[in-house]
């Protein structure tokens, strides 16, 4: 089974093809340019390398958020278009859960998270257990300071897993102390090759029906969902 | 056996996405609707006002796939009937323009088809092709809430913007004052409407600015309406809301008409042809035909669901962009503010 992954949803740029469990060709950028621009022209060129028509493909995965509402658009509309065509399945995977895949052999628990501004984050809880990835926290859309807080109630060793690492690096080390655990740089950068091999054994998607994973509502719905709340209080 | 060549006809996909509309067409020949699917948005941001470019961009990635099929199921083609895929590159909400160009270019790259970029209002002018061919030299008004332009062309795929709005857009100012009469979302249409049930009695100013300027201002109007609203208030006056958009439309109409008009007759065009979504207003329509009747020069508008957001009318500008040797790459992007001529 040849499965095509491809992830625009944070500053880096990454596409795969594996076949059969087996890495044919990937190609990750991280420089938060463009990811518009550079996607298919990135795609078009493993395809190339690796010779194959796009209709010999068989599956695509793609990473769904949360991050950069513009940049999950761009992936999402090319992976549910491009599946649409070949007539071929397409399956949304968790940006943090690609994440996690770069914590693979940590033992203990793992918070992957992405900036969401104005001191939130994106992140989630996820445990490593018997080679099988357990979430342990939902994802969500939180202060971050209010989530390292809530992981220092507890005693156990976190691996911290973000491209904006370096951010938040001192303040998760304030936080928590020894407790935190902070690989180097290549740690941090969700690999679409772990999108596909998290994609081949997931049932796919209705191409109609899959959606980004924002996390959060857009700003206008938000404000208007809280306006309709007063005025519901009030009235 | 004799030689015979067969023209085989050219079926073009087109995709737009450039403001609160997910549409898809297939044209045949640039001129015969195929399939023409429209998905509004316009219940999701009657609630906000106006559009919401977040929302607009949500809406079109969850529609674009089902919008596609609905158009091909219209069409009883397939793929192989498609010979290239044409979008909206710009100009546009810049969100919602990345959906569509997204789309087309995964949609060219599995199909193997070529692609075409289109620009925003190179389609509408288009849209009066899909009803009779184009005469050159043309002149083109394009009204709309995002464009007020005058434009020459002299040729298919030849592009001469001769006047533009200094602020804002017919459209925008349709739309202000509309909300300033808390008339609901969409505002340009109920204004219409209302100005039909009015007499123009109050005499809002005209702006001609320089008198051989082709170019258009709407935003001192639109203060007038503000101020006259304002001081009536002041004042403990009440004033028809009806007289107040039968005034305004007919300041608005009278500029757009004379200009079109002055245009038409300094460069000697062939036919004029008026596109966007305010060449649905009834008042322009009335105004320029009443115009134009005395003249020899045809006058085109088309069909209101064909002066809307269509991509009917940028699959038919694609046709020709496509005839004459335009490819785009996997590398194109959504350009918000595209120039016309180029
Ligand atoms: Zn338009």
């Amino acid at each position: 089974m040849k499965i095509l992954a491809m992830d625009t949803s944070n500053k880096a740029l990454s596409v795969a093809i594996v076949d059969e469990g087996e890495i044919i060709a990937e190609l990750t950028t991280n420089i938060a340019k463009n990811h518009s621009v550079r996607l298919m022209p990135a795609v078009e060129q493993i395809m190339k390398e690796a010779n194959l028509q796009p209709s010999e493909l068989d599956k695509i995965a793609v990473a769904k958020g949360p991050g950069s509402y513009t940049g999950v658009r761009i992936g999402l509309a090319t992976a549910k278009s491009m599946a649409w065509a070949l007539n071929i399945p397409v399956v949304g995977i968790s940006s943090l859960q690609a994440t996690v895949y770069q914590g693979r052999f940590f033992d203990g628990v793992v918070s992957p998270f992405f900036d969401a501004r104005r001191g939130l984050v994106f992140t989630g809880l996820y445990r490593w257990t018997n080679g099988k990835l357990v979430l342990q926290r939902e994802e969500m859309n939180v202060s971050m300071e209010a989530w390292l807080s809530e992981l220092k109630a507890s005693d156990q060793r976190v691996l911290f897993l973000s491209p904006e690492i370096e951010s938040f690096r001192s303040m998760i080390k304030d936080a928590l102390g020894e407790k935190a655990v902070i690989p180097e740089a290549p740690f941090h950068i969700a690999r679409a090759s772990h999108l596909a091999m998290i994609g081949m054994g997931e049932t796919a998607d209705e191409t109609h029906i899959l959606t980004p994973n924002y996390l959060r509502l857009a700003e206008a719905e938000a404000k208007w969902l809280a306006a309709q709340e007063d005025s519901q209080n009030n009235g | 056996m004799g030689e015979f060549i067969m023209t085989k006809d050219i079926y073009i996909l087109g995709i737009e996405t450039s403001c609160d509309e997910t549409a898809v067409a297939i044209i045949k020949n640039g001129q015969d609707i195929v399939a023409n699917v429209v998905a509004s948005q316009i219940e999701s941001h009657k609630r906000f006002g106006g559009v919401v470019p977040e929302i607009a961009s949500r809406h079109h990635v969850e529609q674009i796939t089902l919008v596609l099929e609905e158009a091909f199921a219209k069409s009883e083609l397939s793929w192989d009937d498609i010979t290239a895929i044409a979008v909206t590159e710009g100009p546009g909400l810049v969100g919602a323009l990345l959906v569509g160009v997204n789309t087309a270019k995964a949609l060219a790259f599995a199909k193997q088809k070529p692609l075409v970029g289109v620009h925003h209002i190179a389609g509408h002018i288009y849209a009066n092709q899909l009803q009779q061919p184009l005469m050159f030299p043309l002149l083109a008004l394009i009204v709309s809430g995002g464009h007020t332009e005058l434009v020459i062309m002299k040729a298919h795929g030849q592009f001469e913007v001769i006047g533009e709005t200094r602020d804002d857009a017919a459209g925008e100012a349709y739309d202000k004052v509309a909300r300033m009469l808390n008339l609901p979302y969409p505002g340009g249409p109920m204004i219409d409407k209302l100005a039909h049930e009015g007499q123009a009695t109050i005499d809002f100013p005209r702006a001609w600015l320089d008198p051989d300027s082709f170019d258009f201002s709407f935003s001192g109007l639109k203060s007038s309406v503000i101020n006259t609203i304002h001081n009536a208030k002041q004042r403990g006056e009440q004033l028809e809301n009806a007289d107040i958009a039968a005034s305004f439309q007919e300041s608005v109409v009278e500029v757009l008409t004379k200009k079109t008009y002055d245009a038409a007759i300094q460069y000697d065009v062939s036919q004029v042809i008026v596109a966007g979504g305010v060449a649905a207003n009834k008042g322009l329509r009335t105004s320029l035909t009443k115009a134009f009747e005395h003249t020899n020069i045809p006058l085109a508008i088309p069909p209101i669901h064909l002066c809307t957001d269509n991509a009917a009318m940028i699959a038919a500008a694609g046709t020709i962009a496509y005839e004459q040797g335009k490819r785009a790459g996997m590398d194109l992007n959504a350009n918000p503010s595209l120039p016309l001529e180029q």
